[in-house]
């Protein structure tokens, strides 16, 4: 088996129109940048994007949104350092937001690959987030229904890879990225290093790559608290 | 109607106050900004576990400026460092840790506090919503305390009778650590446990928005100069 690619823009050739698109990241740790850019340079228009944010300057995620790629988000805290790409496109109607709770967010799109439609938590139960979902009470608690989330595509950032599309995962850049592997139909993976098959240790494998599609290298990937921070802007 | 500007606590000594009742070996989540300053009040041989939403637990202080590797930050995005013995994991663990109530406690920031423990942290209704972990972080943790200023910088009490505020939780918070006093939610109430000595309890009354109920002794909330 070999679920390796050559290319980033190899790897989202296969992404159309009006897809569903998770992104691995929080803020600017672990959101897979190649990935995304290459996106940006095939262009696709009218995407759903699922990610814990809505971009930081004018690289990754807020890029895709400059280049009104993205007319739907689903994320738990479109804020950060520099908003405008969001900000601007939201306060105009020009994107739809779906606000949903972080941990909320982790656990639908767990549910999504985990086949489990619908679950209860006690997280929002009693505010603004929770109108229109159903309540229930158990054991004398409310608790508010919360539905799977799933994507046609997912965009993740490992550490290492091997072309059965196991990985493992860099510091607290991990985050999402697991999860989204599992929630959508296909997922594409950028790993700093790609060894063969028995490269890495069965013990520390974190995503078993029966939940990666493609897996492509990228060595010394960029790294997004980085590019804002050199003031970068893509493309 | 007077803020008491020049007897309250600063935000350290709050923060300060709030560190006391971390017991050894607690896993503690600090909610972003003030909350955060509660860890460098750490009462000295206790340690506690700190767990940040995004995924780690046992980090640190911030490293030196230039050391910071910036796939290893806390949820307010900064650059952290890890102790020994601290675990990454993902974010369905994370808030599994949270909800599934193996934390400790929990000490968040507050717009509104209602005296049926009823919290408005998270949105002012203006502007661009952003809710992140915040709805999450007030269930599951055995204790859910606040640190706030006693009142708005108008003078409007933060400790009110319901709050007007769009909610993060209900009936979640259970103490409440302010700039003049320390109190405890209990059925529904504001009870209170401590208070600067120089404030009479009609002069924190006239500043707290539901009434303070007093069982037993109320102690001297009495603090170092930081």
């Amino acid at each position: 088996m070999d679920k390796s690619c050559a290319s980033a823009a190899e790897a989202v050739a296969c992404i159309p129109d009006g897809a569903t698109v998770m992104i691995g990241g929080f803020g600017g740790s672990g959101g897979p940048i190649e990935l995304i850019h290459a996106l940006i340079d095939k262009g696709a228009k009218n995407l759903t994007v699922i990610n814990n944010n809505a971009g930081n300057g004018d690289v990754g995620l807020a890029a895709m949104i400059r280049e009104d790629m993205v007319s739907k988000l689903i994320c738990s805290f479109p804020k950060s350092k520099d908003p405008r790409a969001f900000t601007e496109r939201y306060l105009d109607g020009k994107i739809e937001l779906e606000l949903v709770p972080q941990g909320t967010l982790a656990e639908r799109i767990r549910a999504g690959g985990a086949g489990i439609p619908a679950f209860y938590t006690p997280t929002s139960y009693g505010t603004d987030l929770a109108k229109g979902k159903p309540v229930g009470e158990f054991d004398g608690r409310s608790y508010v229904q919360e539905r799977w989330l799933k994507a046609d595509f997912a965009l993740v950032k490992g550490e290492l890879g091997d072309p059965m599309g196991n990985m493992t995962y860099r510091l607290a850049a991990r985050n999402f990225n697991p999860l989204m592997c599992m929630a959508a139909r296909h997922t594409i993976a950028q790993v700093s290093k790609l060894v063969p098959a028995g490269g890495i240790d069965p013990e520390q494998v974190v995503t078993p790559g029966i939940f990666v599609n493609s897996i492509v290298e990228i060595a010394n990937p960029q790294q997004e608290e980085m590019l804002n921070r050199e003031g970068a802007v893509y493309p | 109607m007077t803020d008491f500007a020049d007897i309250k606590l600063s935000n350290a000594q709050i923060a300060w106050r709030a560190a006391q009742d971390i017991e050894d070996g607690a896993y503690v989540n600090l909610g972003i900004g003030f909350p955060e300053m509660v860890a460098q009040y750490q009462v000295e041989g206790r340690e506690a576990i700190y767990h940040t939403e995004n995924g780690v637990l046992n980090f640190g202080a911030a490293p030196a400026e230039g050391e910071e590797d910036w796939d290893l930050i806390n949820a307010g995005k900064k650059a952290i460092t890890l102790k020994d013995g601290a675990a990454f994991f993902h974010h369905a663990d994370s808030f599994a840790m949270v909800r599934g109530g193996h934390l400790d406690v929990a000490i968040l920031g507050a717009f509104q506090v209602a005296q049926n423990g009823d919290l408005a942290n998270w949105s002012t209704g203006k502007g661009v919503p952003a809710v992140g972990g915040a709805m999450d972080l007030v269930h599951g943790a055995k204790r859910v305390a606040v640190i706030t200023d006693h009142v708005t910088k108008k003078g409007d009490p933060k400790l009110v009778a319901e709050c007007t505020m769009p909610l993060t939780g209900v009936g979640c918070v259970t103490r409440i650590y302010t700039s003049l006093a320390v109190i405890d939610i209990e059925d529904g109430h504001f009870v209170l446990r401590e208070k600067l000595p120089q404030i009479s309890l009609e002069e924190l009354q006239a500043v707290t928005g539901g009434e303070l109920k007093v069982q037993g002794t109320v102690a001297d909330l009495i603090v170092p100069e930081l």
